[in-house]
C-alpha cells in the first residue's frame, strides 16, 4: 500500500499523480505506438475506431460527467462534423482546413443549443438537446443541395499536402494523435479553473453561483468544447467509414454515447476509453458468441440490442460507477490486501463525484 | 375545396393525433409527479399494451371491449412488476442513472418483442369494430375512428380528474406526489403508491397504444412516437396533468398544419420547434411551476 503524502496545492493539480503513474501511461503511449507493427489490420481497424469513439466520448464526458449537463443531442454534433468535412472536401478544401472548420461549427452549433441551458436543467435541457438534435438532422436531410439528402455523401481519404492516408495503419496514426490531443485537452480543463468550476455547477448550481461561479459563461463553454470534440470525432467517423448519409446519426447514437460514459465510469478520465472500449467490442463479442449458440437463439435480430440491454441493466443495478469503478475496486483489493471488506468503497447513494486523483 | 374545409380537417385530425400524444405524455407526467423518475419506456409500455390487445383480440379470439380492458389490466400489471424490480432498487440513484435504465427498459422491451414468435418485426393489423366508418359532421367528413380517440381521451381525462380530487387512493396518491415524507408520516404506502403509480401509468399506455392501432398498426417501433409525447409533456410543464393534454393537443394540431401549409419536413420536427419556442419563453412548461432549490 502506498501513502501520499502531499506537501503543496499544485500536487492536486499535476497531469499524473507520480512517477509511477506517469510511467505506465508512457507504457501505454508505447503500445499504441507500436500496435499497427504487430495487430492484424482487422484489430488495428477496431482500434481506429475506438480512437474515434474517445474523441466523442471525451466531448460527451467534459459536459455530461463534469458538467453535469445531460445531453441526448450528441449524434447532431457528430453529424454536423461529419457533413462539414465531406462537404467541404468534395469542394476542395483541403483536409485540415475541413477538419478544422468541422470543429469550429458544431462547436457553433454547441453554442446555440447550449442558449437554452441556460435556463433549463435536468430533464428540461435533455429533451431540449433531443429537439434541437432532431431538427439538426432534419436540415441535413432536406439541404439536399449541399449534403445531398438521405442519399448520402462519399468522403475521399484523408489527404495532407501531397500526403494520402490510404491504408489503415496511416487512418490509425491520425486518429491516434487527435484522440491523444483530445483526452489531453479534457484532462487540462478537468484541473484548470474552468474544469472546477464544471465540476462545481454538476455538484450544485446554486452553491457554485453563491460562489461565483459564472454559471452562463461556463456552461456555454462546455457546451462549445464538447460539440467540438464531437464534431471533430464525426469528422474522422467519416473518414473511416468514406460513406456517410443522415440515417447513421439518429438518436440511437446520442444513447449510444450516453452509455459509452457512463459503462465506463461517469466523471473519470478513464471511464472515456473504457467506454469507448466496451461500446466497440460488444457487438464483436456478441457476433462471436453467436457461433455458440443455439441456431433459434443466435438468429434473433433483435439479440445485439437484448445483450446491450441486459449489460447496461446489470452495471446499473450492480455497478453504477462503471468500469472504472470495477477496476478502482480491483486495485484496491490487492493493495488493501489482505484488509479488504465489501463496505471499504460503498456508493453513497449521491450524484457522481468527480474522481479522486 | 373550401380551404376552411381543408383546415377544419387538419385540425380535427390533429386533435385525434394529439389525443394520443397526451395520452402517452400523460403516463409520463403520472409516474414523473408521483416518483420523480423520467420513464424513457413509455412508448414501449404502450407497444406492449397494443401487442397485448393484439394477442387477445385477434390471436385469441376475445370480443374487442373485454380483449382491450383484458389487455389494460396485463399491462398494468407489466408496469407494477417494471417497478418492483428495476425502479425500486434504484430509489435514490442519480437522475443521469435512472434515465439510463428506462432507455435500457425501452431497449430490451422491443428486442424481446422482436424475439416473440407471432409478434415480431412484422406489422400487424388490429381488428376494430369501427374500422372504415365516417361520420359527417356539416361539410367535415370526421372518420370514427378519430371521434372514437377524442371520446375516449376526454372520458379517460374525466375519469382520471375525479379519481385524483375524490378517491381515497387518488387523493393519497395527490399528496405522495407533492411531498413523500409527510404523506409517509400521515400513514400512506409509499411503497404500494409507487407500484399503483405505475399500473396506471402503463394502462393509460396500453390504451394509447390501442387508440393508435388503426392509424399506425402494431409494430415494434410503434413505441417512438414517445419521442414526440415527450415534448408534449415537457411543453405542458412536465409534472402537470392538465398540461400533458394541453401539450398534446397543440404538438398534434402544430404538426397536422405544417404537414398542410409548411414545406415538406417540416412536419417531422414542427413539435420540436414549438417546444423549444416555448422553452425560450417559458423555461418551466406552460403549466409547469418553477422550484427554488436549496442548497
Amino acid at each position: 500500500m502506498k501513502f501520499y503524502k502531499k506537501t503543496s496545492y499544485t500536487e492536486d493539480f499535476r497531469l499524473f499523480r507520480d512517477g509511477a503513474a506517469a510511467f505506465w501511461y508512457a507504457l501505454l503511449g508505447l503500445a499504441l505506438v507500436a500496435a499497427p507493427f504487430v495487430l492484424p489490420a482487422y484489430y488495428l481497424s477496431q482500434l481506429v475506431l475506438i480512437g474515434i469513439y474517445v474523441v466523442a466520448g471525451a466531448g460527451l464526458m467534459l459536459l455530461s460527467g463534469y458538467c453535469g449537463q445531460i445531453s441526448l443531442g450528441h449524434a447532431a454534433f457528430f453529424a454536423v462534423g461529419a457533413f462539414t468535412v465531406a462537404v467541404l472536401e468534395k469542394h476542395g478544401v483541403p483536409f485540415l482546413a475541413a477538419f478544422a472548420a468541422a470543429g469550429a461549427l458544431s462547436a457553433v452549433v454547441g453554442f446555440v443549443i447550449g442558449l437554452p441551458a441556460l435556463r433549463l436543467s435536468g430533464l428540461y435541457l435533455a429533451i431540449a438537446t433531443l429537439a434541437a438534435s432532431f431538427i439538426v438532422t432534419e436540415v441535413i436531410v432536406r439541404w439536399e443541395s449541399v449534403t445531398n439528402g438521405a442519399s448520402g455523401l462519399n468522403v475521399a481519404k484523408i489527404r495532407i499536402a501531397g500526403w494520402v492516408a490510404d491504408s489503415e495503419p496511416k487512418l490509425y496514426a491520425i486518429v491516434l494523435a487527435v484522440a491523444l490531443a483530445a483526452m489531453l485537452a479534457v484532462r487540462n480543463i478537468v484541473r484548470a479553473p474552468l474544469g472546477l468550476a464544471m465540476m462545481a455547477i454538476r455538484d450544485s448550481e446554486t452553491a457554485a453561483q453563491s460562489m461565483g461561479v459564472p454559471l452562463m459563461r461556463v456552461k456555454l463553454a462546455a457546451f462549445a468544447i464538447s460539440a467540438l470534440l464531437t464534431g471533430l470525432a464525426g469528422a474522422l467517423y467519416a473518414h473511416k467509414l468514406q460513406f456517410i448519409d443522415p440515417d447513421q446519426f439518429t438518436i440511437l447514437v446520442s444513447i449510444e454515447f450516453l452509455v459509452m460514459i457512463f459503462i465506463g465510469g461517469i466523471g473519470s478520465m478513464h471511464g472515456i476509453v473504457l467506454g469507448a472500449v466496451f461500446v466497440i467490442a460488444l457487438p464483436q463479442l456478441v457476433a462471436v458468441a453467436k457461433d455458440y449458440l443455439p441456431a433459434a437463439v443466435a438468429q434473433q435480430s433483435g439479440l445485439q440490442a437484448a445483450v446491450y440491454a441486459v449489460v447496461l441493466l446489470a452495471f446499473i443495478l450492480a455497478e453504477p460507477t462503471g468500469l472504472y469503478g470495477i477496476w478502482r475496486k480491483i486495485k484496491h483489493y490487492f493493495s488493501m490486501f489482505p484488509f479488504y471488506r465489501k463496505g471499504s468503497l460503498r456508493r453513497a447513494k449521491s450524484f457522481a463525484k468527480s474522481e479522486t486523483w | 375545396m373550401d380551404p376552411l374545409i381543408v383546415f377544419l380537417q387538419a385540425v380535427v385530425s390533429g386533435i385525434s393525433i394529439g389525443c394520443i400524444y397526451a395520452l402517452v405524455a400523460l403516463g409520463f407526467v403520472l409516474i414523473y409527479k408521483a416518483t420523480e423518475v423520467v420513464n424513457f419506456a413509455q412508448g414501449e409500455l404502450m407497444m406492449v399494451g397494443a401487442f397485448f390487445a393484439y394477442t387477445l383480440v385477434d390471436l385469441g379470439g376475445v370480443p374487442f371491449v373485454p380483449g382491450v380492458l383484458l389487455a389494460l389490466l396485463a399491462t398494468a400489471a407489466f408496469g407494477v412488476i417494471l417497478n418492483h424490480l428495476l425502479l425500486r432498487p434504484l430509489i435514490g440513484s442519480p437522475a443521469f442513472t435512472i434515465v439510463l435504465a428506462t432507455v435500457a427498459v425501452s431497449t430490451l422491451l422491443r428486442a424481446v418483442v422482436a424475439m416473440i414468435p407471432g409478434w415480431g418485426v412484422e406489422t400487424h393489423r388490429l381488428s376494430n369494430p369501427l374500422a372504415g366508418q365516417v361520420v359527417p359532421i356539416g361539410k367535415l367528413v370526421v372518420s370514427a375512428e378519430h371521434l372514437m380517440v377524442i371520446a375516449v381521451t376526454v372520458v379517460l381525462v374525466g375519469a382520471l380528474y375525479l379519481f385524483f380530487s375524490r378517491a381515497r387512493v387518488g387523493v393519497a396518491l395527490q399528496a405522495t406526489s407533492q411531498n413523500q415524507l409527510a404523506a409517509g408520516y400521515s400513514g400512506i404506502d409509499i411503497r404500494r403508491m409507487f407500484g399503483l403509480i405505475w399500473g396506471i401509468s402503463a394502462a393509460v399506455a396500453a390504451l394509447a397504444g390501442v387508440l393508435l392501432a388503426p392509424a399506425a398498426f402494431v409494430h415494434v417501433n410503434m413505441g417512438y412516437i414517445g419521442l414526440k409525447a415527450f415534448p408534449a409533456a415537457v411543453l405542458g410543464g412536465f409534472g402537470s396533468l392538465p398540461g400533458a393534454v394541453v401539450g398534446g393537443l397543440i404538438i398534434g394540431v402544430v404538426e397536422e398544419l405544417a404537414g398542410l401549409y409548411a414545406p415538406e419536413g417540416v412536419k417531422n420536427v414542427a413539435a420540436y420547434v414549438v417546444l423549444l419556442a416555448v422553452l425560450m419563453v417559458r423555461p418551466q412548461g406552460l403549466f409547469g411551476i418553477s422550484k427554488r432549490v436549496r442548497v
